[in-house]
């Protein structure tokens, strides 16, 4: 292998084994050790990996969380959704930006800190909520701020001016609770780590899928595709090495089951991807964790490493020489679609997060072309819960379509936000009462790309048949402002497209601009049936999930909140969207003169 | 029927075709024209501009990236897709500039015939407006960033039938658009006028250099037939 | 019977529209026996007094006087027709919308090739302010039809014309629907 003339560039590549597939943990350990990945490392990284420069900058401009130009020493990401903002994320904010003098997106003069805002943090539990660095704060006040930017000034080396090496800094309300409301079998505690492997260890690999399949496990990330049915396809998939992926890039706004699960139930999740191993005849698995789950990295090594002391991962797991299973974590680098299972497989592949056509679905051609399973990190918790008590103990609750419980992350106008689990099938109204919040205005069910819930459709049921979920619970009291929620989720859209195809990438930025005329009061009866237009066109022409549902919160307010569309309204026939004043302004500054205020 | 023959309708038209085709090739064999505008007959389909979404068994799919089944029913000539392919043509025409008065692709551009095709007066959305810098590196190649639609042939010729890898994307969403390999621009690579990728761009975003207005306005593919007339031209009357 | 009433104006564009509805040739005396002109540079009248029937706008918005010309014929024509690509979507005086203002001034008026001795930018409070861009016109008010072309032939404006005189909404054949 080449040297780059980086010793530290030379060390990544030959952790990897110099395979460009793994392109994302070198651009990773680059952006961590140097706080951007410049472009002279790019094209080392070209070269050390035997690649094109535009391949590597292909994958690298497209993740938020790599930078191509000098940041600040840190990066300080405060968390923004409708839910970090009702409890206070502008203050935060405007908090952070009067204490540096600068504005979002910008860096310090001292070079201490950028200071940007992200999509979803998985914390919306606790928020307001920030990522400093790999380090969370939760439950942020303008009065912490302070003492935040103290902590990371005193962690500056005075003599290297760069942060100590070693140890993390200890920052205040760097703490994040697990808040388990109401917990049920998923949830407990009763079974020792392992006991479902032995379980499914008893069985030939076609008995276990058997047994998920008599469980009718559904996918727990939202699209409820039965797991049996998905592990067999693999299985029929063409011979040979076949892949396990552990889907941990929870990005849906307002959902943290997996963040509880992973950093509460990390050995429950690691036993079902050792199950799907065993049952799929793959010899290893990847769980896909995003970048905003960083901070659960080394107790997730932690696990793993006290997994292998006990013999539940590396060879002859439990004593049964005939199967071995590894397991290893690939971070992300902040992007939502990810969570999508194809443009997940290419982000682990080395490239941009973008999502494949299908057919081949894959079960097929997956992950480096091999059959692949992509599951859930719930899904895989309930494997290893249906090993250790028996499908019938799993499918005797919930309901016939959906059977089991389910984690529902409650956030929003609620006395208790936290993780909740239910049997599938309960009711809005019952989710509400649990939560304290019996009188909510509207509910967003399954995040922005699920659809809102007004109080008339409360006794509808979560349940695949009904209500599917991925288990996003967004609580809106009655006086909250349902446009600026849906121009806010609009926004999150626009952010999150790859820009793959037409329909997404332009269609989400023009839904986005138009919402805002919309939450302005500027738009016209006119505007709202081209915005519905416009929103249909996306939904019916986009390639994958994120721009087929990117209309959804626009399309089920406009049908179910159609008293607030109206009145927002312009009366007028025609409005332009044009601010003509602001538009004379750099003229009037050229020539010293004033915009015309009035035109007509 | 042949082993590996199949059969489907489109539009109520019956098509008898061989397992492991796209539909749209299925459809251009056939001499039943499928608007499209990324898709290119030499390329494996990249599935990005979405023009040619149709109704395939109650579903909305892309037909250059479906096989076709035997026995699927499919929907291409409806008002609902043709004003769905209307709105993506506006928002490539308005993500973008495309000045067709003094643009050199103009009766040649697939855009713009498209636009022609769908009944396109002007785009209602509003203009991005964006500013890319041009490249002018290369010696018998002109690159204008503001005219690409991000239909990917260009990436998927350098690729596969050139073996260069010359383009790739750089950036997300919006923002994202055509990279050029390495840091010198197009001159810098090992770019060639011969290139398939130099020949491949359906708009005047890749252009060969002292070419343009060979072939006067008025006499170009476009100016007096539709795009897609060579395409419906091969639908064999029915035998007599 | 009163003849409908046609208006007509070009903002920021050549005149290359209106030249082209001259080009409609010996069709002129059919025009004259159909409509009556009202507020339009063939006439050289300059202010609407009267409400009309179809009004043909030439030309993007570059500056106010654009703007308030523009609202004049909106408020005063029934039907408003886009006539052109400068009207559509600013056209050649679009080409300044990918730089900045200031940048376009400075080149054209201080550090441009023709510029001989160091001229400044004109200021005169008579002008009328310059837009950052040049907007279509159907940014500024509703618009009923586009008519695209730079400039459209003379064929595609008789249609246009046929068609709105006869109360039909234009529909150009292939050969006629042109964006250059």
């Amino acid at each position: 292998m080449a040297s780059t003339g980086d010793a530290f560039l030379d060390e990544q590549i030959a952790l990897v084994g110099a395979d460009r597939g793994r392109l994302m943990d070198v651009l990773r350990a680059v952006q961590t050790r140097y706080g951007h990945v410049s472009d002279a490392s790019a094209s080392a990284i070209a070269a050390g990996l035997g690649m094109h420069v535009g391949d590597v900058i292909d994958a690298l401009s497209f993740y938020a969380f790599f930078s191509r130009v000098p940041a600040g020493r840190f990066q300080i990401r405060l968390s923004r959704t409708p839910i970090s903002r009702i409890h206070g994320a502008d203050a935060v904010a405007h908090a952070f930006c009067q204490a540096l003098g600068i504005a979002m997106g910008e860096t310090s003069p001292d070079g201490l800190v950028t200071l940007n805002w992200t999509s979803d943090i998985g914390m919306a539990d606790q928020e307001p909520a920030a990522l400093v660095d790999d380090v969370v704060v939760t439950a942020l006040t303008p009065e912490v701020v302070p003492a935040i930017l103290a902590a990371l000034r005193a962690a500056i080396d005075a003599s290297t001016g760069i942060p100590s090496p070693g140890n993390r800094v200890p920052l205040p309300h760097a703490r994040v609770h697990p808040n388990v409301i109401q917990a049920g079998p998923l949830l407990s505690r009763a079974a020792r780590r392992g006991d479902g492997i032995r379980a499914a260890l008893l069985l030939p690999p076609e008995q276990v899928v058997a047994r998920i399949a008599a469980a009718r496990l559904r996918g727990r990330g939202g699209a409820g595709f039965p797991t049996a049915l998905k592990w067999r396809l693999c299985r029929n998939g063409p011979d040979g090495e076949r892949h396990i992926i552990c889907n941990a890039d929870e990005g849906e706004p307002g959902t943290f089951k997996d963040r509880v699960l992973l950093s509460d139930f990390a050995d429950l999740v690691f036993d079902g991807m050792t199950i799907a191993g065993y049952a799929l005849g793959a010899p290893s698995g990847v769980m896909y964790l995003r970048a905003e789950y960083a901070w659960m990295l080394p107790a997730l090594h932690d696990v793993l490493a006290a997994r292998r002391r006990l013999g539940l991962l590396g060879g002859a797991i439990c004593g049964h020489d005939a199967f071995g299973f590894e397991i290893r974590i690939q971070s992300g680098a902040g992007a939502y679609i990810c969570g999508e299972e194809s443009a997940l497989i290419e982000s682990l592949e080395g490239k941009r997060g973008a999502p494949r056509d299908r057919p081949p679905f894959p079960t097929e051609h997956g992950y480096r072309d091999r059959p692949t399973a992509v599951n859930n990190v719930e899904t895989l918790a309930c494997v290893a819960r249906i090993m250790e008590n028996g499908p019938e103990t799993f499918a005797a609750l919930g309901t016939r379509e959906s059977t089991g419980t389910k984690l529902m992350s409650l956030s929003g106008d609620c006395p208790h936000p936290g993780l909740y689990e239910v049997p599938f099938g309960i009711t809005l109204n019952g989710l509400l009462d649990l939560a304290g919040a019996p009188d909510a205005g509207f509910v967003q069910v399954g995040g922005p790309s699920g659809r809102s819930v007004a109080p008339k459709d409360f006794g509808r049921r979560l349940a695949y048949e009904d209500l599917s979920t991925g288990g996003s619970i967004m609580i809106f009291g009655p006086d909250r402002d349902v446009l600026d929620i849906v121009l806010q989720f609009a926004e999150f859209f626009a952010d999150e497209s790859c820009g793959w195809c037409t329909p997404c990438r332009v269609g989400t930025a023009l839904l986005r601009d138009q919402m805002a005329h919309v939450a302005a009061g500027r738009a016209t009866l006119r505007d709202i049936g081209a915005l519905e237009s416009l929103a249909g066109t996306v939904a019916r022409t986009s390639r994958c999930g994120l721009g087929q549902t990117a209309p959804n919160p626009i399309l089920s307010t406009m049908r179910d909140f159609p008293e607030r569309y109206e009145a927002r309204l312009h009366a007028a026939d025609f409005v332009s969207k044009i601010d003509l004043v602001a538009a004379q302004r750099e003229s009037a500054a050229l020539q010293g003169r004033h915009p015309v205020e009035e035109l007509f | 029927m042949p082993l590996g023959t199949l059969q489907f309708t489109i539009d109520g038209i019956t098509v008898q075709t061989q397992e492991g085709q796209s539909l749209i090739a299925a459809c251009d064999a056939a001499g039943l024209y499928i608007p499209r505008l990324c898709y290119h007959p030499d390329l494996r389909p990249a599935g990005n501009c979405r023009v040619c979404t149709c109704r395939i068994d109650g579903h909305q799919a892309a037909a250059c990236v479906t096989p076709v089944r035997d026995g699927m029913v499919v929907e291409n000539d409806t008002p609902q897709l043709n004003a769905d392919r209307l709105a993506l043509i506006e928002m490539m025409f308005v993500e973008g500039n495309h000045p067709c008065p003094y643009c050199v692709a103009s009766g040649d551009c697939e855009l713009q015939a498209l636009g022609y095709r769908l009944g396109m007066t002007a785009p209602v959305y509003p203009f991005f407006w964006p500013r890319h810098e041009i490249d002018a590196s290369h010696p018998d190649i002109f690159l204008d960033r503001e005219r690409c639609i991000a239909c990917s042939r260009c990436i998927e010729a350098s690729r596969m039938p050139d073996g260069k890898s010359v383009f790739s994307y750089e950036g997300r969403g919006i923002a994202m658009h055509l990279h050029v390999d390495g840091w010198g621009g197009l001159g810098a690579t090992q770019m060639a006028a011969i290139d398939k990728a130099a020949h491949v761009c359906p708009v005047a975003c890749i252009v060969i250099r002292r070419d343009g207005y060979r072939i006067p306005n008025g006499q170009r593919r476009f100016d007096k037939t539709p795009i897609g007339t060579d395409i419906e031209a091969r639908r064999k009357a029915p035998p007599s | 019977m009163t003849r409908p009433r046609l208006a007509t104006c070009s903002l920021t564009g050549c005149f290359g529209c209106h030249m082209s509805l001259l080009d409609i040739d010996e069709r002129l005396l059919d025009l004259a026996d159909l409509v009556e002109l009202d507020r339009s540079p063939f006439d050289d009248k300059k202010r609407f007094d009267r409400p009309v029937d179809i009004g043909f706008i030439e030309g993007g918005c570059s500056n106010t006087h654009n703007v308030h010309v523009l609202r004049q014929f909106r408020t005063h024509c029934r039907t408003l027709v886009s006539v052109g690509a400068c009207a559509l979507y600013g056209g050649v005086p679009a080409m300044r919308n990918v730089v900045t203002l200031r940048a376009c001034l400075e080149e054209a008026y201080q550090n441009g090739p023709t510029v001989t001795c160091g001229g400044h930018i004109p200021d005169d409070p008579e002008l009328p302010l310059l837009l950052d861009r040049v907007y279509p016109a159907h940014d500024i008010v509703r618009i009923d039809h586009f008519l695209p072309g730079c400039p459209p032939s003379a064929d595609a404006i008789w249609e246009t014309l046929r068609a709105l005189l006869t109360g039909q909404a234009p529909d150009l054949p292939y050969p006629l629907l042109k964006y250059e």
